[in-house]
């Protein structure tokens, strides 16, 4: 059996979970104030994601640069693909905050979406 | 020439405070007028790309630049202008009016008369010359909010490899975004023996990346000729770094996130009292200042953790200052306040008879703790408060009820006590 520690992310109150690692797949976890700590943990041990958020390029001398995030955390092992296609982007304005950019990536049904809109 | 503009309310500052104090204002029908030196609205948000904000008031987890957008949206929906590149020189105070002096390179000069003022004009960093760090003066230095505006808004990289001093949340937030920009980030150096910002930061911006946070160690020396090639770093013995175990780390890249520095300056010069503790103004039940007629809120008054509170607390003002120009302000004497145990300050600095919300900021860091409000032995309001820590406010909220029953001669004295956690 293996212990792991994990500072739960789900809120600013950052709980310290306690995670029992049972061997047969299933996780006994302590520390957790509510149920969202136990929901984080299981995650972090099968299939941890991020919210990703970046800057991608635009044509634009006024707003050179806008704010990107994924709309939901995405798996860790896709991070890196999603980064390397948002610093090859290039935006083309007037763009709406909320504008879907890239879709689906890496077939994780998580979206890229503009967060701050843009006349110029 | 000189141009000149009437307002009701003129509203220092376009950002999360200003916004939402001159999105209130406007909602209740006086004329608003937010100024800012910037050429968009949104002040820092616009800047904080990362997620985390607005989960109290918006009810959903927002970026900076979204919750900055809703806010602008609510504000010039309400029916508030919007004086950009525009910057507040001074404040002069007059008989039955504020009056203005503002430049800007477009228009010249500009004379703003109001009934009332919002000052919401936020902070700036804290930089190394304030910490006195030695060492040479090179190239490659940035508060790390510079440093996120060059990044996120500008799209410039400060550099390669990086070292970042304080473990305030900016600086924790930035180590992540260096990180996924491919600059290496080589470790975190916190002066004190817990780090400042939230533990979520820590996992989430560090633990991820494998970026070590070395607690209660000094940066003894920044090195390097034309730019930044080293810093020496030093545990802490007593409270003095111990040379004995120095070590040095190749970088070219040093970001300060060592805190917040309200500015006051306008205020100041034109009499208004500053709280030597927060560094903002001295504020009474109403928001408003020493200076009748001047109101302030958000980080220019206090520094505050999450920008959920300072539209909260800047809609308050609002309303205040609304009701001062319509002549229906409440007057009188207020309860004085202060924070006795384990409390950095306590705002306002006094409470009208009504209900009021205190903001306060501990001092000590426990995972339990009752907050106590007496006047003299008097025990007139009591909570507990959990995973209590300076990177986080405590707010109380006290009962018009309540106040309204205390003597004449009241005060308020707020006091923390830890709790003993059985586990």
């Amino acid at each position: 059996m293996k212990i792991h520690q994990k500072i739960c992310i789900s809120c600013p109150a950052g709980c310290h979970l306690e995670i029992k690692e049972n061997g047969d797949g299933t996780f006994d976890i302590s520390g957790n104030t509510c149920p969202r700590g136990k929901t984080y943990a299981i995650n972090e041990m099968t299939d941890p994601r991020r919210v990703v958020t970046a800057v991608v390029a635009t044509d634009s001398a006024v707003t050179p640069y806008l704010p990107v995030k994924t709309d939901a955390p995405l798996p860790f092992g896709s991070i890196q693909t999603l980064l390397k296609k948002i610093y090859a982007f290039k935006l083309e304005l007037p763009a709406k905050s909320g504008m879907l950019l890239i879709e689906n990536i890496d077939n994780t049904g998580v979206n890229l979406i503009l967060t701050r809109g843009s006349e110029k | 020439m000189i141009n000149h503009k009437e307002t009701d309310i003129a509203v220092i500052g376009a950002g999360a405070a200003g916004l939402s104090a001159g999105a209130a204002c406007a909602s209740e029908g006086v004329r608003t007028l937010i100024i800012d030196r910037e050429p968009l609205p949104g002040g820092v948000l616009l800047q904080c790309i990362h997620n985390g904000f607005g989960l109290h008031y918006f009810k959903e987890e927002l970026t900076g630049p979204e919750f900055a957008g809703r806010m602008e949206e609510k504000a010039r929906q309400a029916g508030a202008e919007f004086l950009m590149d525009h910057t507040v020189m001074e404040i002069r105070n007059q008989e039955d009016k504020k009056e203005l002096v503002l430049y800007s390179a477009e228009d010249g000069v500009t004379l703003v008369h109001a009934k009332a003022v919002i000052f919401a004009a936020g902070c700036r960093e804290r930089n190394r010359g304030n910490l006195g760090i030695p060492g040479d003066r090179v190239a490659g230095i940035f508060t790390a909010g510079l440093a996120q505006r060059l990044l996120n808004m500008d799209g410039f990289l400060p550099g390669k490899k990086a070292v970042i001093v304080g473990s305030g949340d900016i600086g924790l937030i930035m180590a992540r975004r260096l990180s996924w920009c491919g600059i290496k980030v080589e470790t975190v150096v916190e002066i004190l023996p817990h780090p400042s910002g939230l533990s979520r930061n820590i996992a989430q911006c560090l633990d991820d990346f494998n970026i070590p946070l070395r607690l209660a160690t000094a940066v003894t020396k920044i090195g390097g000729s034309d730019r930044v090639e080293y810093v020496r770093i030093a545990p802490l013995v007593n409270g003095e770094p111990d040379l004995s175990r120095e070590e040095t780390i190749e970088c070219d890249t040093v970001l300060f996130s060592v805190g917040l520095i309200p500015e006051t300056e306008l205020i100041r010069n034109c009499g208004v009292t500053i709280n030597p503790v927060t560094n903002g103004a001295v504020a009474d039940g109403n928001m408003m200042t020493s200076v009748p007629g001047i109101f302030s809120c958000g980080n220019v008054l206090h520094v505050h953790d999450l920008v959920d509170f300072v539209a909260e607390e800047s809609e308050l003002c609002a309303k205040k200052a609304v009701q001062y120009i319509k002549g229906r302000i409440k007057g009188g004497s207020q309860i004085p306040t202060e924070a006795v145990k384990n409390l950095g300050y306590v705002i306002p600095n006094s409470a009208l008879c009504e209900t009021t919300r205190f903001y306060m900021r501990p001092r000590i860091l426990c995972p339990k703790a009752v907050l106590t409000v007496r006047n003299g032995e008097e025990i007139i309001y009591q909570k507990n408060v959990l995973h209590v820590k300076p990177a986080e406010m405590i707010t109380a909220e006290l009962s018009g009820e309540k106040l309204q029953n205390l003597p004449e001669d009241a005060k308020l004295s707020f006091e923390l006590e830890p709790v003993e956690v059985k586990s």
